[in-house]
């Protein structure tokens, strides 16, 4: 900011500002989609998508999660965030969201994960 | 970082598309030192080869930073390993192996976040390791489990003296396994499943 240059830097507020954004407990804002959130295309990537986006609408043609994408993609997971928002806000994506873990999982989601371990 | 967007094939291959049915998934996460085995377990038990996603983690102030006043953030890229389990043709499990390195595996803002639960995966050489990992699980509420994975040639210590040094409450399974055998990892999750259950019969009111 300033040009002054040489000017001593306290570096006081400022620091402490960053690391309250990146430490503080806040509660991070609501996220559309999470690390496993599933994605589905709703839409075929069209001339002037982004190539980022048009690779995300072809390869989710059946769903896929957000990790997955961030892997095939060779994106972290907050860049594909971004270009997954840009695809929720014209219903080219659908989101399916993760089975909400609260305190304590579902007995019922528990006895699917069981059921579908025993089964491997 | 390479892009291999251009190449138009990104993608999961044929056999690892998931049916259009799924509607949705849950997630366990392993935790453990470098070279533990979280890597060999994900793989024994995914049924797609298992992916690398990463994640840009900034940090301010963590550890030995901006001495000199240069550096106010410092951008990592943290890397993990994850595979996937199909359960039936609505519900899927992803297992994530945190990063090696300790420090990042709570920064992670999501990765614990909604975890079905997590198994720390300890080696008997190098215990100290999964202290810290521990007493961060505890204080996040996230239920684990340990698994000690037997490494040729490593010390067989008796339970109870691995619990002590650990000073792991009675309450939590630990389980002996060998993240190589695809059984072996599978009863481990299992045993993480069962002790998921086994809080739902623990009445809140026990103090």
């Amino acid at each position: 900011m300033s040009a002054t240059g040489k000017a001593w830097d306290e570096g006081g507020p400022e620091r402490l500002y960053a690391v309250d954004q990146n430490h503080g407990p806040q509660p991070s804002p609501p996220r559309p989609v999470e690390l496993v959130s599933l994605i589905v295309a709703r839409a075929e990537p069209e001339p002037g998508t982004a190539p980022e986006q048009a690779a995300v609408l072809r390869m989710c043609q059946f769903p896929l999660s957000v990790a997955e994408i961030s892997a095939y993609l060779v994106l972290p997971v907050s860049t594909v965030t971004v270009l997954l928002a840009g695809l929720l806000e014209d219903g080219r994506v659908e989101v399916r969201a993760p089975v909400p873990a609260a305190e304590l999982p579902d007995p019922e989601l528990l006895q699917a994960v069981m059921h579908g371990l025993q089964n491997l | 970082m390479d892009y291999r967007t251009s190449e138009g094939t990104a993608g999961p291959r044929g056999e690892d598309l998931l049916p259009a049915s799924v509607a949705a998934a849950v997630k366990v996460v392993i935790v453990g030192g470098f070279g533990v085995g979280k890597t060999t377990m994900v793989g024994s038990v995914s049924e797609i080869r298992p992916l690398t996603t990463e994640e840009t983690m900034t940090q301010a102030g963590v550890g030995v930073d901006d001495i000199a006043g240069v550096e106010r953030k410092t951008e990592t890229t943290v890397a993990m390993d994850f595979g996937r389990i199909s359960l039936n043709d609505k519900l899927v499990l992803y297992l994530f192996g945190t990063p090696g390195q300790e420090r990042f595996w709570f920064l992670w803002d999501g990765l614990f976040e909604g975890a079905l639960g997590a198994v720390v995966l300890i080696d008997t050489r190098r215990l100290e390791v999964s202290f810290d990992a521990v007493g961060r699980l505890e204080e996040r509420g996230v239920p684990f489990v340990v698994a000690v994975n037997a490494f040729p040639g490593a010390p067989v210590h008796p339970t109870a003296e691995l619990r002590a040094a650990m000073d792991l409450p009675d309450s939590v399974p630990m389980i002996d396994c060998d993240a190589r055998d695809r059984a072996s990892s599978r009863d481990t999750l299992l045993a993480l499943v069962r002790y998921l259950q086994s809080l739902h019969t623990v009445t809140p009111e026990t103090p």
